[in-house]
């Protein structure tokens, strides 16, 4: 090793201007996140999954030349071939289009009842947690009770009297009583963070109330709000699935993932791939966005990372 | 602890009063009524009507209903003519019981060994192996497990029992489909409960005062990992509950599951109500169990908010 002395440096000096600078241009919050999200392989492979049935949801139906109810007598229960890419069911129709169909109703009353969950939780926790006082008292005693009940045989009470069968009446029966968890969790993180300094902070620079609720508390607990959500999308998935199946839910001719699992499981013994590839689609949706929801997780709270 | 006892049973007494007056009320809104059919001919309809008391103003009929309720009295099923609620739940329930509590054991001390296994053995295969166990477990709805063990286990393979429920072999595939989902969430929500705990300062103290790794990992992390997990038995019990609706018809067991959605269908206000009372009961009680050992093992819950 060489040895070292005095001359081999050079002092520079020290400039003032160019220790204060950043050096790296600042991330937003989101932007942050975004960056460890696609760390995550997981996480990013269950997003690529949902972008693709999302796609294939919206434009497979389109550029295929069967429709979804269209029968062909001499294809009935016929093997995945070239004519019909993922064979035919009972009454000779198109799987491949079914399939997509389908993933067009699940896959929005997936999304639609969980951001209406979403939406209706965050407002009514938001305020409890907020404004407390009376009104807390008297909606968290609602909430302790309903959450008491079982949700799925309201959901099933409800869906019987405005409706059966539709795409519509299902999602409104799973928002009466799917906001309640996200209102207990919105009210519990709102409670915690008005306590906090910041907003401590901006009350007494006389902010009002609701910029302090937009711009101080929402944006903190937005990243697990889009976590919860994340969450519930296979939640409300799997009810309609469920309800569909016993037959409650979505009724035929209208089509959904139960719909195709519940008609192909009577055909198990036979022709098992017209239950084996709905089934297929429900597992990977489901897989997917657990995937997705465990790394949102990590990002948004770094405190729980690889905890789960 | 005596006032948080009988806060939660005044809780739990008002859920009850809530589901029965909910329940009532949105049966009486579904369209048609268990008489409407092309076979009765509308005087028959209408006597059939009075007969059951539909006649009358709907909160007398509300009020009639809670006074029998409160004696334990369910009332005839609408479209078993001549059976009382009472007896089809007592003729259907065991079995439904036996199946539910067989699942919930199952999910329950599978998940937390799987749970304590992943969590000790960190990042290695094992845990790997877990971790995947629990992600398939909560992806795969319970329908299409029931439907493929049935399958496998019953039909190509010929290990157990198709259907039915006339012993210990039948109970087998029906406990595992139903419990699976549950299995997979107590597994999950038990390992990274028993993370977080290993950071802990106590364990740290017990550490340094020197005890066995067997008996840290007993008597401090698994006592206190399992804490979380108490909170979700509640919504545990309701979704192997509701998942026996589906798992009865596969394996067409003789339970409560399948009677509850056919009466669903047909109108059968009494059938609908009484069952819906009974389960209710069923798990308020089992929330009310969960609420009071909670507040039993963790002496912040009785005193504080939650």
């Amino acid at each position: 090793m060489a040895e070292l002395n005095r001359d081999m440096f050079v002092i520079k000096g020290k400039d003032a201007k160019r220790m204060e600078s950043i050096s790296r241009p600042s991330l937003s919050f989101w932007q942050d996140a975004w960056r460890r999200l696609k760390k995550n392989r997981s996480a990013i492979v269950g997003l690529i999954i949902i972008v693709l049935y999302a796609v294939l949801a919206i434009f497979a139906p389109m550029f295929s030349k069967y429709t979804f109810s269209e029968m062909d007598i001499e294809a009935i229960h016929s093997l995945p071939s070239a004519a019909h890419w993922l064979g035919c069911d009972s009454t000779g129709r198109d799987q491949w289009v079914r399939i997509w169909m389908g993933a067009r109703v699940s896959l929005s009353i997936g999304l639609i009842s969980a951001l209406v969950n979403m939406c209706v939780g965050a407002v009514i926790g938001g305020l409890c947690g907020y404004y407390g006082g009376k009104l807390d008292m008297i909606v968290m005693r609602i909430v302790d009770i309903l959450y008491g009940i079982p949700s799925l045989i309201i959901t099933i009470l409800v869906m019987m009297v405005i409706g059966q069968g539709g795409v519509m009446p299902l999602i409104i029966a799973l928002c009466i009583v799917g906001w309640i968890g996200t209102c207990r969790f919105v009210r519990g993180e709102v409670y915690r963070l008005k306590e906090q300094d910041f907003v401590m902070a901006a009350k007494v620079l006389g902010v009002p109330d609701f910029p302090i609720i937009i711009r101080h508390i929402i944006p903190n607990i937005m990243g697990m709000l889009i976590t919860n959500l994340c969450m519930a999308i296979p939640g409300a998935i799997f009810q309609e699935a469920f309800l569909s199946y016993i037959g409650l839910g979505i009724k035929p001719p209208n089509c959904s993932w139960g719909i195709l699992a519940k008609e192909g499981i009577q055909y198990l013994r036979t022709y098992p791939h017209e239950v084996i590839i709905p089934a297929f689609f429900i597992c990977t949706t489901m897989l997917a966005l657990n995937l997705l929801g465990n790394g949102l997780r990590d990002v948004v709270d770094p405190r729980l990372r690889g905890t789960d | 602890m005596a006032k948080y006892v009988a806060k939660r049973i005044v809780a739990a007494l008002l859920t009850l009063w809530a589901l029965v007056t909910i329940v009532f009320f949105l049966v009486r809104l579904m369209p048609g009524d268990p008489f409407t059919s092309a076979k009765l001919t509308e005087q028959v309809a209408e006597n059939m009507r009075s007969y059951y008391g539909f006649d009358k103003p709907l909160l007398v009929q509300y009020f009639v209903y809670m006074g029998n309720l409160l004696r334990g009295n369910f009332g005839y099923s609408m479209k078993y003519t001549n059976k009382t609620v009472n007896y089809i739940i007592g003729q259907t329930f065991p079995f439904s019981a036996d199946l539910g509590i067989r699942s919930l054991v199952l999910a329950i001390s599978i998940g937390l060994v799987l749970g304590i296994i992943a969590a000790r053995n960190r990042g290695k295969k094992i845990d790997f192996f877990c971790v995947i166990v629990a992600v398939i477990g909560t992806s795969i709805p319970d329908f299409i497990m029931g439907a493929f063990l049935q399958y496998f286990f019953g039909i190509k393979w010929g290990l157990f029992p198709v259907a039915k429920y006339n012993g210990i072999e039948y109970t087998i595939l029906p406990a595992l489909a139903l419990s699976f989902y549950t299995l997979a969430s107590v597994s999950r929500i038990m390992r990274s409960s028993m993370l977080e705990v290993v950071q802990q300062d106590y364990i740290k103290t017990a550490r340094s005062k020197g005890l066995s790794e067997m008996r840290i990992t007993c008597k401090h992390q698994i006592r206190n990992a399992i804490m979380p997990v108490m909170t979700v038995l509640g919504p545990t019990v309701a979704s192997v509950l509701t998942g026996t609706f589906v798992i009865e018809s596969i394996f067409a067991i003789p339970g409560m599951g399948k009677y509850y959605v056919e009466s669903v269908s047909v109108n059968d206000y009494s059938m609908v109500l009484g069952m819906t009372v009974f389960y209710g009961i069923f798990l308020v009680t089992a929330n009310l169990i969960v609420d009071i050992l909670y507040g039993v093992a963790d002496p912040r819950v009785r005193i504080g908010r939650k």
